[in-house]
């Protein structure tokens, strides 16, 4: 936990500002929004951290969700350059700290 | 290209020491693009995530040097969570069955996805392997304004990097001249870091020292999302897509399956004027020539089905549906990849059970098998086509619809929705163990695929095809038309029995109805008794076991036999021979709704069962499929029978 607190502190500082300290996760980012990973969830399913971090989801990384499906789940995500959809259980896992446009 | 290609024979010393050159990359990287260049072999490329899913190994050549090639399984990461990713990883540490450990690595990576893609590669350098990284989709990067030094980006890697764009063939020579030097390439002075976030350090100072620019969006890709994966217009366009897919399969391919139906008719007619022994042509025009064209009447239709597939997939429209349609799947456990496979068993299950390779979670994919027989199959539609002939009026109407296509429609209908709830059910009991493998879905730029990658893909889908029908299928109706045809009777016998030996018809008639064909019917009778049929659509039934389209050519022969004239009225007027029901007709509603519901569900597909061993390993699962299909096929049969009657068929 230490070290994701300290990644959580890197992010942040990093430059994006943050605007909402209150613990958040992708699944809540609304289609257009941006925000940076903040950490990914130590109690989920290690399949599931590990694939997301492999995904590009990493601490720091800047996340914007592009659209949601039709019957609103999945939903994309643009991150490293490129378009990736997840469900909201598994953006449930991503930790975020939202950004400004 | 390479140069000297005068000396290719090269000794039997170089065909042994062939180094083995296995390709590592992500899904979607290029991977296989890369691998046909190299190879020249034929190979399936595509934009739908996870599309190599076969194992493929080809040959490079590069003057006297000979080079293996393996394309290994698609993956993010060396850390597995599907089948496919855990081959690679297995064939990277040799411990993979069958497969050596390779002596040299090509990491495939793709240059628009640098900043995802360096943690995979950082973790293949870490393996000790000599390794080459190839950058594909340079031309792409540069396009969207994106920009990478490449002798930098080897120079601070520390091993060889080279630009290929492999669908272009651009870079390949040079690519074949730097495998040859596998044995020196240089090893990075540092090892990569092995902590993640190290590693994502690494992975930023390496794109800066290279000056790498990220590629700016993908205009088109954008605007053709907004309306492709719009709530209202994605959905429309899909089924409009859905509705031309099927459209096209049956309506573009009638006329050309008509012509294979009159080529092979004149062809039997030929064989029928020309060859003077009964046998010798009986066995040349109704088993062999039918045969071959009972398979390939189907040819057209199913290349066009291969050929859409191919392109939805080469295009990236199959990724964007399964998107649209995970929500739909995820109702009966299944994911978005999950449809695709459904979809491509219309054409034929093979395909469509290769498909659920791309399918990460192992639960998802063994549900997907079980339920992809269920889809109505290509093989089931000409036995459809000859049994609702028989049972409703070319020219009845319901409304605006023929009643023909309406009940054909509701077969397609009862197939999918049958096949969604046993996706349900296996996915159930499969969720009682194991771990859960999380949903993601890379959604790639819209790309214009090769015409000779569609091709390539095409081809080869329809060659698994024609394979399982040449051998099966004419193997089944050769065998069938010796059982209708054996054992053979003496004229003695013949008028023994009261049969005008001069009338040919009577004698073939009295042959089928007492051939090994006919007590083998009769065996199975107390079995099919309760569904109403008679010993000869037993026959029909046990030969569509082998492969479904079989029973059209078995009732053919049986009919033809009958009455070679007219084998449509002798179907029409079958009566039963013997029993309690002897003397009425054979083919009465009630016995046709049982049949074509049987149809609906039952695994007759021999290559399908081979298929369902080979994928998954034992052959608990083809024998768990075929068990459970058949008994639902005898059970939905009895009820269709019944209510058929009940409704006053």
């Amino acid at each position: 936990m230490t070290a994701s607190g300290g990644v959580h502190e890197e992010a942040g500082g990093r430059g994006p500002t943050v605007m909402d300290a209150a613990p958040r996760s992708l699944a809540d980012l609304v289609p257009g929004a941006r925000a940076a990973v903040a950490r990914v969830a130590t109690d989920a399913a290690p399949a599931v951290v590990r694939r997301l971090h492999d995904l590009g989801f990493t601490p720091g990384a800047v996340v914007e969700a592009v659209r949601r499906a039709p019957l609103r789940d999945p939903v994309l995500y643009r991150v490293k350059d490129y378009e990736v959809c997840l469900r909201r259980a598994q953006a449930a896992c991503v930790h975020i700290v939202e950004v400004e446009r | 290209m390479s140069a000297g290609c005068h000396d290719t024979g090269g000794t039997d010393a170089t065909l042994i020491a062939a180094p083995r050159i296995a390709l590592v990359g992500a899904p979607n990287s290029g991977k296989t693009s890369v691998f046909n260049g190299l190879t020249g072999l034929r190979a399936k490329t595509g934009n739908y995530p996870g599309v190599t899913v076969s194992r493929f190994v080809g040959t490079s050549r590069t003057g006297s040097h000979r080079h293996v090639i393996e394309d290994l399984p698609g993956t993010y990461s060396l850390e597995p969570v599907s089948p496919d990713e855990r081959i690679t990883v297995d064939v990277l540490d040799g411990r993979q069955e069958g497969a050596d450990r390779p002596d040299a690595l090509l990491v495939v990576v793709d240059a628009t996805t640098l900043r995802r893609s360096l943690g995979f590669v950082a973790q293949v350098l870490a393996r000790g392997l000599p390794a080459c990284v190839v950058v594909t989709f340079t031309d792409e990067l540069a396009r969207r304004q994106g920009r990478l030094d490449i002798d930098a980006f080897a120079q601070a890697l520390g091993v060889p990097a080279l630009p290929v764009v492999g669908h272009r063939g651009l870079g390949i020579g040079q690519l074949r001249e730097q495998l040859t030097t596998w044995r020196t390439w240089p090893a990075p002075a540092v090892a990569p870091p092995t902590d993640p976030d190290e590693r994502e350090a690494w992975a930023e100072s390496i794109l800066a020292f290279a000056g790498y620019r990220p590629p700016e969006r993908h205009r088109v890709t954008q605007r053709v999302d907004a309306v492709l994966l719009h709530p209202v217009w994605g959905t429309a366009v899909f089924f409009a897509v859905m509705a031309v897919f099927f459209q096209t399969v049956f309506t573009v391919a009638a006329p050309l399956q008509d012509w294979v139906e009159a080529l092979f008719a004149w062809l039997s007619g030929l064989v029928d004027a020309h060859v003077g022994n009964p046998w010798v042509s009986g066995l040349l025009a109704d088993a062999l020539i039918a045969g071959v064209g009972g398979v390939l009447v189907f040819v057209p239709q199913i290349v066009l089905l291969f050929l859409l597939l191919a392109l939805l997939e080469g295009v990236g429209y199959l990724a964007r549906a399964a998107f649209l349609m995970d929500r739909v799947m995820a109702r009966f456990g299944l994911e978005g990849r999950a449809f695709v496979a459904l979809l491509s068993s219309f054409a034929c299950a093979i395909p469509g059970i290769m498909a659920t390779r791309t399918l990460p979670s192992a639960r998802d994919r063994l549900a997907t098998m079980m339920a992809a027989p269920l889809m109505t199959c290509s093989a089931r539609l000409p036995v459809y086509v000859l049994l609702i002939g028989l049972l409703v009026d070319p020219s009845a109407k319901l409304g605006p619809f023929g009643a023909q296509g309406l009940v054909m429609f509701g077969l397609y209908l009862l197939g999918a929705v049958s096949a969604m709830l046993a996706a349900w059910v296996f996915k159930k009991l499969g969720d009682r163990h194991g771990q859960a493998v999380p949903f993601f879905m890379e959604m790639p730029p819209y790309r214009l695929p090769a015409p000779r990658a569609v091709l390539v893909a095409m081809g080869s889908s329809a060659r698994t095809f024609l394979r399982k029908c040449s051998t099966v299928i004419v193997a089944t109706s050769v065998v069938l038309w010796l059982l209708l045809n054996l054992p053979l009777h003496s004229d003695a016998q013949l008028r023994a029995a009261g049969v005008d030996t001069t009338d040919s018809v009577a004698v073939s008639a009295y042959t089928v109805d007492h051939s090994y064909a006919a007590d083998l019917g009769r065996l199975v009778a107390p079995v099919f008794d309760p569904l109403g049929f008679d010993w000869r659509i037993n026959v029909g039934v046990l030969s569509a076991q082998a492969a479904r389209e079989t029973f059209v050519a078995t009732l053919g022969q049986v009919a033809a036999a009958e009455d070679p004239e007219k084998p449509e009225q002798a179907l029409r007027t079958m009566t039963y021979p013997d029993g309690p029901r002897a003397g009425e007709p054979v083919f009465t509603a009630p016995t046709i709704a049982a049949l074509l519901v049987y149809f609906v569900y039952a695994l007759q597909c021999m290559a399908t069962v081979a298929v369902l061993r080979r994928e998954t390993g034992t052959w608990r699962w083809p024998m768990t499929a075929f068990t459970y299909l058949t008994v639902l096929a005898w059970l939905m049969a009895y009820l269709a029978r019944t209510a058929t009657v009940l409704l006053g068929g």
